[in-house]
């Protein structure tokens, strides 16, 4: 398997804390690769900094040996780097629909104004992104909530949603912060298979979860990180033998990285 | 909620038949000529509301839309006077000239989000009557008086336009002008809001992260939402100084961005027309509330606020919630 996505020496620096230091690691094509670490590690530091919504204090990050990190936000998504957020953010007043729809932006072949004077190529976008946003709506299971307004959603259905808008960016990458947060048993395991059908269909996963069983299971390796340093990186077996990591998590329950 | 193609079709044609036909008949027939100037100044009102109210589109509470009308003022009123331009072609330069302003200004202050935005636009309006103030060009507090009336306008010795100064009706023709472009401002702006542009500034409304991180340049769409809303300030300041034939410092205030925004918010901020219902209601109740003498200002804001709280999606509001009933 090819390298992907490859983070080198980074380093995140808030006045006096240095929230992640001098972090390497690679991520492989069509790999599902977890961050694990306790709170305030600097994971979603660290997946701010991937997606450049924020700028490194040292370090870059590459994609496929381009320069992803520095840049603004809309540059990396256009790059193929897409993050879905840690709260559930999607744009509350639309549509579930027309929130997959405004998510196919970067595929648009149309200008501002071509959309203003309604050319052909811009008809054409519409409808190619109508069609996109119902299969992606169909493979989240959310086609029968489509004409719900989105803040209507109950929790689990939301985070399908955030998953939804970023599947339309059609990222190489995709980043997800905790989208197993605050669902039950239930919904984690119907989460779970929907990502790994999302990397059967091509797609590269980065993932920061708690939920330790969800992600020993669905993990192909995990990093580690504790205090912004990397303490460990390997297959879900190899980190739970790991001292390192097993001392990290000393102080909260050790079941938590199903000892 | 659709309302069907034809419905769409017969309310802008009887739209348009009552401004251009019904109106100026009914004036004529009852001699209220100086109705004319009313609605004229509602219209080119409703013009700059409807630049203030794109601006609430994008998540933004503008309460500077006075320094571009101000400015537009000027710009018109400089080129008419000091280098004989036609007022026809001061027109656009002065919408252009406030858009590039606005694309200056817009690109330091679009960044800052809320009750930080709006001040700093409100500081604008002030900054703008401090410059013409101080300005040479603007001539200080004597402002720019006797600016002659819009001439001819003729294309390929074509007069589209006949000189305002030869019409026995200028008031007539003023009303007719502002009208048009009301019309046309509104259809720029229903357009952009029912296109794939109005969902992109509906999602910098309601989250930008988001919208950034699905790859929408939203420091780009703010500025071309902020630049269009300025264009709409200045085209309308250009046409009430070439309407009331000068220009003073003092022609647009901090009250008249406050206004503008009040005229927003009132017809509704979630309707395209909001602005367009909201300036004649204002600016009809402001008027009927001038019997009430001394009590005027303390009404007026008393009902804003009652209307406000019972009404906060503004008065359009009102025929959606008819029609779901109905
Ligand atoms: N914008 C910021 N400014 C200052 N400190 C921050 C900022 N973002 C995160 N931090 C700090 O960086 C550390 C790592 O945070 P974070 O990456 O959110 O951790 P995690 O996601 O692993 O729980 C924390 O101590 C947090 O308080
Ligand atoms: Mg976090």
């Amino acid at each position: 398997m090819a390298e992907m996505l490859e983070v080198s020496g980074i380093t995140k620096r808030f006045g006096g804390l240095v929230a992640v230091n001098n972090v390497s690691f690679s991520v492989r094509e069509k790999e599902i690769l977890s961050v694990i670490g306790p709170n305030g590690a600097g994971k979603s530091t660290l997946f701010k900094l991937i997606s450049s919504f924020l700028r490194p204090t040292t370090g870059e990050v590459r994609l496929k040996g381009e320069r992803i990190s520095g840049l603004a936000p809309h540059i990396a998504a256009r790059k193929g780097v897409v993050r879905t957020f840690q709260e559930t953010t999607i744009f509350k007043n639309m549509s579930v629909r027309d929130n997959v729809i405004i998510a196919h932006h970067l595929r648009s072949k149309a200008s501002l104004f071509g959309f203003f004077l309604g050319t052909g190529t811009a008809k054409a976008d519409e409808a190619a992104f109508g069609q996109s946003a119902d299969e992606i709506l169909a493979l989240l299971g959310l086609s029968s909530l489509a004409h719900e307004i989105a803040r209507n959603l109950p929790h689990g259905h939301l985070r399908a949603l955030g998953i939804a808008i970023g599947l339309a960016t059609n990222p190489s990458i995709l980043l997800l912060d905790e989208p197993f947060a605050g669902m039950n048993h239930e919904e984690t395991m119907r989460m779970v298979e929907m990502v790994r059908r999302l990397r059967e269909r091509g797609l590269t996963i980065l993932l920061v979860e708690h939920d330790m069983p969800a992600v020993m299971k669905i993990s192909d390796r995990l990093v580690v990180l504790n205090f912004g340093q990397k303490i460990a990186e390997g297959t879900p077996s190899e980190i739970q033998a790991n001292d390192k990591v097993i001392e990290a998590y000393l102080g909260s329950e050790d079941e938590a990285i199903g000892l | 909620m659709t309302v069907n193609r034809t419905t769409k079709i017969a309310a802008v044609v009887a739209f348009l038949a009552i401004v251009f036909i019904a109106v100026p008949a009914a004036i004529s027939a009852s001699g209220h000529f100086d109705l004319y100037y009313t609605l004229t100044s509602v219209a080119l009102l409703s013009i700059a509301s409807a630049g203030v109210w794109l601006t609430f589109y994008i998540g933004r509470i503008n309460i500077g839309q006075g320094a571009y009308a101000l400015t537009g003022g000027y710009v018109s009123a400089i080129l008419v006077m000091d280098h004989g331009w036609s007022f026809w072609l001061t027109l656009p330069v002065a919408g252009l000239f406030c858009a590039a302003t606005s694309v200056l200004i817009g690109l330091p202050i679009l960044r800052l989000r809320g009750v930080y935005f709006a001040m700093v636009t409100l500081v604008l309006t002030e900054v703008a009557r401090l410059l013409a103030l101080a300005l040479p060009i603007t001539n200080g507090a004597k402002g720019i008086v006797s600016i002659p009336l819009p001439g001819a306008l003729s294309v390929f010795g074509i007069t589209l336009i006949p000189d305002f100064a030869t019409l026995q009706n200028s008031r007539l023709a003023f009303y007719l002008l502002a009208v048009t472009l009301m019309v046309v401002c509104f259809a720029i702006m229903y357009r952009l809001v029912n296109s794939r542009i109005g969902k992109l500034c509906q999602s910098l409304q309601q989250n930008e992260e988001l919208a950034s991180s699905i790859g929408v340049n939203i420091a780009y769409l703010r500025v071309i939402a902020y630049a269009v809303s300025s264009f709409f300030g200045g085209v309308s300041g250009a046409i009430f100084a070439a309407i009331s034939q000068s220009i003073y410092p003092s022609s647009f205030t901090v009250t008249d961005s406050v206004n503008f925004m009040l005229n927003c918010f009132l017809g509704g901020l979630g309707y395209v027309f909001g602005p367009m219902l909201g300036t004649l209601v204002l600016y009809f109740g402001w008027d009927l509330l001038f019997q009430t003498g001394q009590f005027q200002l303390l009404i007026y804001s008393g009902l804003m606020i009652v209307l406000m709280l019972v009404l906060p999606n503004g008065l359009l509001s009102l025929a959606e919630t008819t029609r779901k009933k109905g």
